[in-house]
């Protein structure tokens, strides 16, 4: 349990810390490359829940097409490669007492509901078993998800396209 | 290991992304900021699915996860045909439908 709680809590400071830098840095390519800091890091942390199938999920998908398509955009759109000024509105004062709040609307709730809850992990769950319920129970919503792939990459393509 | 802590984690990262949100001028950077905020809830849904021993939260973590890189391709590409059509992506010049 120790040595879960010591991962738990340097992997929790790394990505609050990167989320930080994610949402105040003036370098878009840093912010990117931060956001992938904060993937990693919940990829860790589903290891840490026994979540071993969705961790590796994380990181193909996220890390790996997300993070890069947003590299792209950044690309695509010519924004600012080193540092700038600019990438922030002027109600950064509003956002950060916006913020406060929903994390302490969030944190009040949690505590109040959940207080010291222990995690107790039960017998090992198998990566089949998330298999069998999202091909069995599931099925439907599985394949409208795959319809939906199809219409946002038909779509993408139909906006993005010079013609 | 406290169940709370996961929650608490996941609702800071899920903060920040509100404040990225709002904060922030350039598109790619508020579509990053919504990829943070997902990334909080399939946080929770993972911690609760552990919590119930129950597969059903990594079972919607994947859907979330499926249906957030559908969501980051569409974005990129009304970012991308802003850009096009304004060569800018500052948001707070997108004004064209403000009454």
């Amino acid at each position: 349990m120790i040595a879960q709680n010591v991962a738990f809590w340097s992997l929790a400071v790394a990505m609050v810390a990167a989320a930080y830098r994610l949402v105040t840095t003036q370098n878009v390519v840093r912010a990117a490359l931060f956001l992938a800091v904060v993937l990693a890091g919940t990829a860790g942390q589903y290891v840490l829940l026994t979540a071993e199938f969705v961790a590796w999920v994380q990181v193909l998908v996220y890390i790996g097409a997300v993070v890069v398509l947003l590299l792209f955009g950044v690309m695509l759109t010519r924004a600012p490669i080193g540092a700038a000024s600019g990438l922030d509105n002027d109600q950064r004062a509003v956002a950060a007492i916006v913020a406060l709040l929903v994390l302490g609307a969030l944190g009040a709730v949690l505590l109040d509901a959940f207080g010291d809850t222990e995690l107790v992990f039960g017998e090992v769950r198998r990566s089949a078993e998330v298999a069998d319920a999202i091909f069995g129970q599931y099925v439907v919503p599985f394949e409208v998800a795959s319809v939906l792939l199809l219409a946002a990459v038909v779509g993408a393509v139909a906006m993005a396209r010079r013609d | 290991m406290a169940l709370n802590q996961f929650l608490l984690l996941s609702a800071v990262l899920f903060s920040l992304g509100v404040y990225g949100v709002l904060a922030r001028r350039n598109s790619v950077l508020v579509l990053m900021s919504v990829e943070l905020m997902l990334n909080a809830v399939n946080l929770n849904l993972v911690t609760f699915g552990a919590f119930h021993q129950d597969v059903l939260g990594q079972v919607f973590a994947l859907f979330v996860i499926a249906i957030a890189a559908a969501e980051v391709g569409v974005g990129l590409a009304i970012v991308l045909v802003i850009f096009r059509n304004r060569a800018d992506v500052d948001l707070d010049k997108v004004d064209l439908m403000k009454g």
